[in-house]
């Protein structure tokens, strides 16, 4: 059921409105050049942008939304560690404490014989701990509630979208004519988590 | 070239970051794509019922996985007694086709991996499926060595867990306990990297679907909704993801090699054997791709993302490494005779004149002769040679390994231990069973999930020539009207209204 916002005009999608959540305008641009014209466009303007949602990895944006660099990496480092260190500790450990076993003449703590798996689980330990946190720090997950503006979002349509929920009537307005100057195809809002 | 200081660069430095293709280059996209004939197109087969070619494969399909149930059931009651091998040949085709399946579940990673790093775009167009064809080719491989247990139930043994035995733990020196570290590490790395890929595309299936559909695919979506942040994210773990799996999956075939290499049997104790298995495994793994895909191609109409050019690509691949794993062929039988060591001569004619002559011929027909006629490009661009040549590189690998296995074994330093192998019908039906296994489980996939990737091709859809129409590109203001684009597939672009979802608001234009 549609909800009308007095002072904006703009008609309001969900059938519930919920005070924590929070009201966000946004327009889709059906280009990734336009999107990046309007980003830059918005910082300009000294515009706060909410968040930007692209149906693929649009190249030149992380600088201009001043996102900083994934630290993944350093993650997936700290992870292979662990996993190189363990393996080869562990096997040091079986060899030579816990049950010493001669092995075709060969000297319990064979290292040569110890690289292939060493090696096995530093990649394992990496790989499984960078996806991980990969999950974790996005937020996702099977049950995870996406915050879906628009089912168009992933399919062809770039999305660029502020936080409206304190603006008074003039300043959406004034957003809603940023979206028809950089070329937005249609304007929306919704009251999202 | 990403990083800019100026902010008002950005456009500039996108295309330049981007945009610049060799003009001898073809499209890698052909058809005058948009970004939503791109998601219809590839979303469709998920979307459909099946057509009737798709349901006889999958019924075939599954017969020959309920011929490898019954056949494994069957050597487990029975015992490994129902297998022909032997005292002396202790192993046969169970290995063989273990080593088989591995090598060509090489092909999946070593696109997705190796050919992101070297930035090959055309990867993207076979990615998806070659990684699925990876993961179940892994699987397949996995059976051997659990059914050659025959006490199927007793495999957690090969795990070093703290147990009552001792705690008596796996011999970490044995390249066979290392194969179980490497295949279950290149299993659980490329199906992570292969479900990462997949979460956006499921997203996009999601927002389409209605119903339980929506909900299976919001769960198996992960919740995605395509912000900045995440691609960021994304395109860095899967960065990393490729650097780990590169030298992973050239580790995989080396250590599997290891478990002849290590061995002191003449014809397997050669230090050839890593390279020249990786390249083997390379070499079945494309050819495999290029069966699966041929058939995909044609059967879910993917012509404009699986073009002729990513085929002749895939068959310059195939040509290097059959020419590289017969050099490799060669140099064996020239040092078994360099190296004046009796035994190691002896090993090389028995494979070459020896009673199992016919599989040596069938493996340097197959594997090193045959591909020659790929320098033609008028034959690797024909998709029946490259159909043709699929099957029979891969039944070329099959004989590599059954030579490499058999005809070592088959004569070991005991003449009057001499002995012949021939399978038993247990044997042959668990083989032709794990090729039901993987086509249905490969079927599946064709029907549940997008087979190409969508996120990526859109990503080079741009860059990998001027095709593009959408709305904003260069030299294609027309199709801002609706002029070239089909309208039941671009209401959008036509004009300024949008009403997709029946929620739509204001109008701008």
């Amino acid at each position: 059921m549609a909800h009308a916002i007095a002072h904006s005009g703009v008609t309001q999608i969900d059938s519930a409105i919920d005070p924590t959540h929070r009201n966000i305008l946004f327009g889709l641009y059906d280009d990734e050049v336009k999107l990046l014209d309007a980003v830059k466009a918005a910082n300009a303007a000294h515009l706060e942008i909410d968040n930007v949602y692209t149906p693929f990895p649009v190249h030149g944006l992380d600088p201009l939304l001043g996102l900083q660099e994934s630290r993944l990496h350093q993650a997936g480092f700290i992870f292979g560690s662990i996993g190189c260190l363990f393996g080869f500790g562990f096997m040091t450990w079986v060899f030579t404490r816990d049950w010493p076993i001669i092995f075709g003449g060969k000297p319990y703590w064979s290292v040569p014989a110890f690289i292939p798996i060493t090696f096995e689980l530093t990649v394992l330990f990496a790989a499984v701990g960078m996806v991980l946190v990969f999950y974790i720090v996005c937020g996702l997950g099977p049950g995870a509630e996406p915050r879906r503006l628009h089912d168009r979002i992933t399919d062809d349509k770039f999305c660029l979208a502020f936080d409206a929920t304190d603006l008074d009537g003039d300043s959406v307005d004034g957003l809603r004519g940023f979206f028809a100057e950089t070329g937005a195809e249609s304007v929306h809002n919704k009251y999202t988590a | 070239m990403l990083r800019q200081d100026n902010e008002d660069d950005t456009s500039t430095i996108f295309y330049n970051m981007s945009g610049h293709v060799a003009p001898v280059r073809k499209p890698l996209i052909t058809g005058n794509k948009t970004y939503h004939q791109i998601t219809e197109d590839i979303c469709r087969p998920t979307e459909t019922a099946p057509s009737l070619s798709w349901v006889i494969t999958f019924i075939l399909s599954v017969m020959c996985l309920g011929m490898f149930a019954f056949a494994v059931a069957w050597t487990v009651w029975v015992g490994i007694g129902s297998w022909n091998l032997n005292r002396t040949i202790n192993w046969g085709w169970d290995i063989t086709n273990f080593v088989w399946w591995v090598g060509i579940g090489h092909a999946g990673t070593l696109i997705s991996a190796i050919l992101l790093l070297f930035r090959q775009k055309w990867r993207t167009g076979v990615n998806r499926a070659a990684e699925a064809m990876t993961i179940f080719a892994v699987m397949c491989a996995g059976q051997f060595p659990l059914i050659h247990m025959g006490r199927i139930w007793l495999a957690i043994f090969i795990f070093p867990y703290p147990n009552t035995r001792g705690p008596l733990w796996v011999n970490f020196n044995s390249p066979l306990l290392w194969d179980v570290f490497a295949i279950s590490t290149y299993f659980t790395v490329s199906l992570l990297f292969w479900y990462a890929g997949l979460v956006p595309d499921f997203a996009t299936v999601r927002d389409r679907a209605k119903g339980l559909r929506k909900q299976i695919y919001s769960v198996l979506s992960f919740g995605w909704n395509g912000s900045a942040k995440h691609w960021q994210r994304w395109e860095s773990l899967s960065l990393i993801l490729a650097g780990l799996a590169t030298p992973l999956v050239l580790s995989v075939h080396t250590i599997v090699s290891f478990d002849f290499a290590t061995s002191v049997i003449p014809g397997w104790h050669t230090t050839i054997f890593p390279p020249y298995f990786v390249a083997g495994a390379i070499f079945s793994g494309f050819a495999m791709v290029l069966t699966l895909m041929l058939i995909a191609r044609k059967v879910l109409h993917l012509e404009d993302y699986i073009t002729i050019e990513h085929i002749e690509s895939m068959n310059k691949v195939i040509l290097l490494t059959g020419s590289i794993v017969g050099v490799a062929y060669l140099t064996e039988l020239f040092i078994a005779w360099y190296s004046g060591y009796i035994y190691e001569q002896f090993a090389f004619l028995n494979r070459v004149l020896g009673p199992y002559y016919w599989s040596y011929i069938g493996m340097m027909l197959c594997n090193v002769l045959s591909p020659q006629i790929f320098w033609s490009k008028r034959l690797r661009t024909s998709l029946f040679w490259t159909f043709f040549m699929s099957i029979f590189i891969n039944i070329g690998m099959w004989f590599e390994r059954f030579v490499i296995i058999a005809t070592t074994l088959s004569r070991d330093y005991l003449p009057s231990s001499w002995s012949y192998y021939v399978p038993s019908w247990v044997e042959i039906c668990i083989f032709i069973g794990s090729i039901g296994l993987f086509f249905t489980l490969f079927l599946i996939f064709t029907r549940v999930a997008p087979v190409v990737a969508i996120a990526e091709i859109k990503s080079i859809l741009k860059t990998s020539g001027d095709q593009y129409i959408g709305p904003t590109a260069h030299h294609h203001d027309d199709a801002h009207h609706g002029t070239k684009i089909p309208s039941e597939v671009n209401d959008i672009s036509s004009g300024g209204t949008v009403d997709i979802d029946g929620s739509t608001d204001t109008e701008i234009k």
